[in-house]
């Protein structure tokens, strides 16, 4: 075992920020939907846009950081071992069978992370910025007269927002309860906070898939 | 530490380009300045007190009238092409084409129709049309310019006189005191239209001759002070602003935005409101706020008698409820507008157009617009509601002859007759009569734009921006951030939050008691 540095610094910013301005923007959102009343309507809207803006200038800096950094790369799907992580949430973990992947700093997202995260960032996120700056700016195009541009109803735009938003909070449910799950209940929130994590050494990334292999075999 | 002071810089750089993204609104053009402007007072032009050709003995209206022409030559010709004084305008409406409107052929929701009872009706036309002349609008010596120009504040016209004045008045000193038009000059008219104060508009009414700023923020004696032609601009004569009640063309009109600009708020969001609604939406949140206005007229109760005699009956805040001459009223105060789609186009109901559905009420102006249309805006109308005489054969309403000098003669406030008074009625304006006379329900939309009240007293976003009972939950058909949603996206998202919450417990707690299980095992 040997501390590794696995979360650098801007990731945290950006992790945490994110993490902030999205839980912001879901309670300003959905009183603006009408689900409850807690800033007031026009500050929910007020506070809605800025977070809005922030989060996308975040978004823009977080891209570039991926990019320059090659860490985009962590998001490449993989189907390999999906099913020994989807066996561990599902089986392994009760029994106290040992966690069927192997972080290490070049691959530190599990199968299921590695799709659901990129769900998020090719599709839930994009959807959730566009019909976001739809909303807001849905009716200038009319002004150019250019029939073709019209959005005639805000009605798709304010729905797939809302799914996005409903999607949103279910992930982050399911991602708060799931960082308990790492090798101790708090090993993955102090690797978010402090961004050192004890990783088995890097050598043995290559036995890892001989390791979920022999769970079952080694719990007999 | 680095780090720390990295994130720091950066977290500041985000939020900073946040808000100058988002702080692009106009700068406002401050409402103080349109304040000092209207608190100033006018100067008279011209000191009419010291003419020679006023200082005299006048023996009839029509002698000032040729004095005030004979200085302001070719105003006659204006007046003479101005809708005061012709009760009619060309209009061009959608599947009409060409038409002429006005007092003379629309049916009103109130008094219904002028038709015979002119020597009544015409105590609100700028005219003289005494007793036995026929109207003819063309003779520029029956311009009653002084209605509009008496600053002496004595002028009035007499009762049932077609539009002559009170012969009691000294018209020297009238005329020596003209200028421009006051509130009492343009409310002796419009805040008694239907026959009574506040009857017709709700927003137009006698309080408004000095009312305080907390019922019109504009008129308002104690702030701007503005009296009704500041807005309603007039060139030649010829009046900015009018009614839907007898106008189909979105022309010469009166902004909010003439003065205020169409971006006056400092927020954004708010501004950007300005493309669907209206400003009279929100900032007239409340009319009616000091007298009480008629919602409902039931024209088919008139003509019950007491020992033969017409009475009146009144509510306890002293408002007619039933008049034998007219029929039974609802009168309302401090009401909530109703609220339509609306984009300043009209077309109205004339005399002797045929209805063909029945069943649902006849809307006597329907004023045009939807969400889908660019140029159409949600406004605050009050909708009079009213049942009115119908020819049930011919499916046409009915004019009754209402006003007579005397019994005897059909009119329906003289002899309580409706059989009578509406083929009376009905000759005069040349359309067959079947002889039956039944009600038919009949509606008509007017736009609420005065009474503006403070900026505090605005409606607020929850006003409308609300699940239920908002102000616009009648308004549907488009979507309205905060009212609506997908039942389905609704209930599916629910679902899913719920689904999620009880996989991660059920999770949490195998984890728990296999955990404890696992423990004991090795124990």
């Amino acid at each position: 075992m040997k501390k590794v540095l696995i979360y650098k610094g801007f990731e945290r910013f950006w992790h945490w920020t994110q993490s902030v301005l999205i839980i912001f923007l879901a309670i300003t959102g959905f009183e603006i939907h009408g689900s409850f009343s807690f800033f007031g309507f026009e500050n929910a809207v007020k506070y809605h846009n800025i977070a809005a803006v922030i989060l996308i200038v975040l978004i823009i800096f977080a891209i570039f950081w991926h990019f320059t950094t090659g860490e985009w790369r962590q998001y490449l799907p993989t189907f390999e071992n999906l099913r020994g992580q989807i066996n561990f949430y599902l089986l392994g973990i009760f029994k106290g069978s040992p966690h069927p992947f192997k972080k290490t700093t070049l691959s530190k997202l599990n199968p299921l992370q590695r799709l659901t995260y990129l769900g998020l960032k090719l599709l839930v996120i994009p959807v959730m910025v566009t019909t976001g700056l739809l909303y807001l700016y849905y009716r200038y195009p009319q002004n150019t007269k250019i029939e073709a541009l019209n959005i005639d109803s805000l009605a798709p735009i304010a729905i797939l927002h809302t799914i996005g938003a409903f999607l949103l909070v279910a992930f982050i449910i399911a991602h708060l309860y799931l960082i308990t799950t790492g090798e101790s209940v708090t090993s993955n929130l102090n690797a978010m906070i402090t961004g050192y994590e004890n990783l088995h050494d890097e050598h043995n990334t290559e036995e890892r898939s001989v390791n979920t292999e022999n769970i079952s075999e080694s719990r007999v | 530490m680095k780090n720390i002071l990295t994130g720091l810089l950066l977290f500041l750089i985000i939020v900073i380009t946040g808000f100058l993204l988002l702080n692009t609104a106009d700068t406002p053009k401050t409402t103080e300045a349109l304040l000092t402007k209207y608190q100033e007072k006018r100067v008279t032009k011209a000191d009419h007190s010291g003419f020679a050709q006023l200082n005299k003995k006048f023996n009839s209206p029509q002698e000032v009238t040729r004095e005030c022409i004979t200085c302001h030559n070719k105003r006659d010709e204006q007046v003479m092409n101005s809708s005061h004084w012709n009760w009619e305008r060309e209009e061009y409406v959608p599947g009409k084409g060409i038409v002429y409107l006005g007092k003379k052929n629309a049916i009103n929701n109130f008094c219904i129709a002028v038709g015979e009872s002119e020597l009544s009706c015409d105590k609100c036309h700028i005219g003289f049309e005494p007793a036995g002349t026929q109207r003819k609008f063309t003779d520029a010596e029956n311009i009653d310019c002084l209605v509009c120009h008496d600053n002496s504040g004595t002028y009035s016209k007499g009762a049932n006189m077609g539009g002559l004045p009170d012969p009691k008045l000294d018209l020297s000193e009238v005329a020596k005191s003209v200028g421009r038009p006051g509130r009492d000059n343009c409310g002796s008219c419009h805040f008694f239209g239907g026959g009574g104060n506040n009857v017709k508009h709700g927003d137009l009414e006698k309080s408004m001759l000095a009312p305080g700023s907390d019922i019109d923020v504009h008129m308002g004696t104690d702030k701007a002070d503005m009296s009704c032609v500041d807005c309603h601009k007039t060139t030649d004569h010829k009046m900015a602003g009018k009614m839907y009640t007898l106008s189909s063309m979105n022309t010469d009109r009166s902004y909010c935005e003439d003065c205020h600009t169409s971006s006056p708020h400092e927020n954004t969001v708010i501004n950007e409101h300005s493309l669907k609604v209206a400003c009279q939406t929100c900032h007239i949140p409340v009319y009616a706020k000091e007298n009480y206005t008629k919602v409902f007229w039931d024209w088919s109760t008139a003509g019950k008698l007491k020992n033969g005699k017409p009475y009146i009956e009144e509510d306890s805040a002293g408002n007619d409820t039933y008049m034998s001459i007219k029929g039974s009223f609802i009168w309302k105060k401090n009401l909530e507008p109703e609220y339509i789609w609306f984009n300043g186009t009209a077309t109205h109901y004339v005399s002797g157009e045929e209805i063909k559905d029945t069943t649902r009420p006849l809307v006597l102006n329907r004023l045009y617009g939807s969400y889908d249309d660019p140029d159409a805006k949600i406004v605050p109308v009050k909708i009079h509601r009213a049942k009115q005489p119908f020819d049930p054969v011919n499916r046409y309403l009915i004019q009754p002859k209402l006003f007579a000098q005397s019994i005897g003669e059909g009119a329906l406030w003289k002899d309580f007759n409706w059989k009578e008074a509406a083929a009376k009625g009905m000759e005069y304006v040349n359309l067959p009569f079947s002889g039956e006379v039944s009600f038919l329900n009949t509606e008509m939309y007017l736009p609420v734009n005065h009474m503006v009240s403070k900026k505090e007293d605005a409606l607020k976003c929850t006003d409308c921006h609300t699940r239920d009972n908002g102000r616009l939950a009648k308004l549907t058909g488009f979507y309205l951030p905060g009212r609506d949603y997908s039942g389905v996206v609704e209930t599916a998202g629910a679902g899913l939050i719920t689904l999620t919450l009880l996989g991660v417990l059920g999770h949490l707690g195998m984890r728990i008691y296999s955990s404890r299980k696992n423990r004991n095992a090795k124990v």
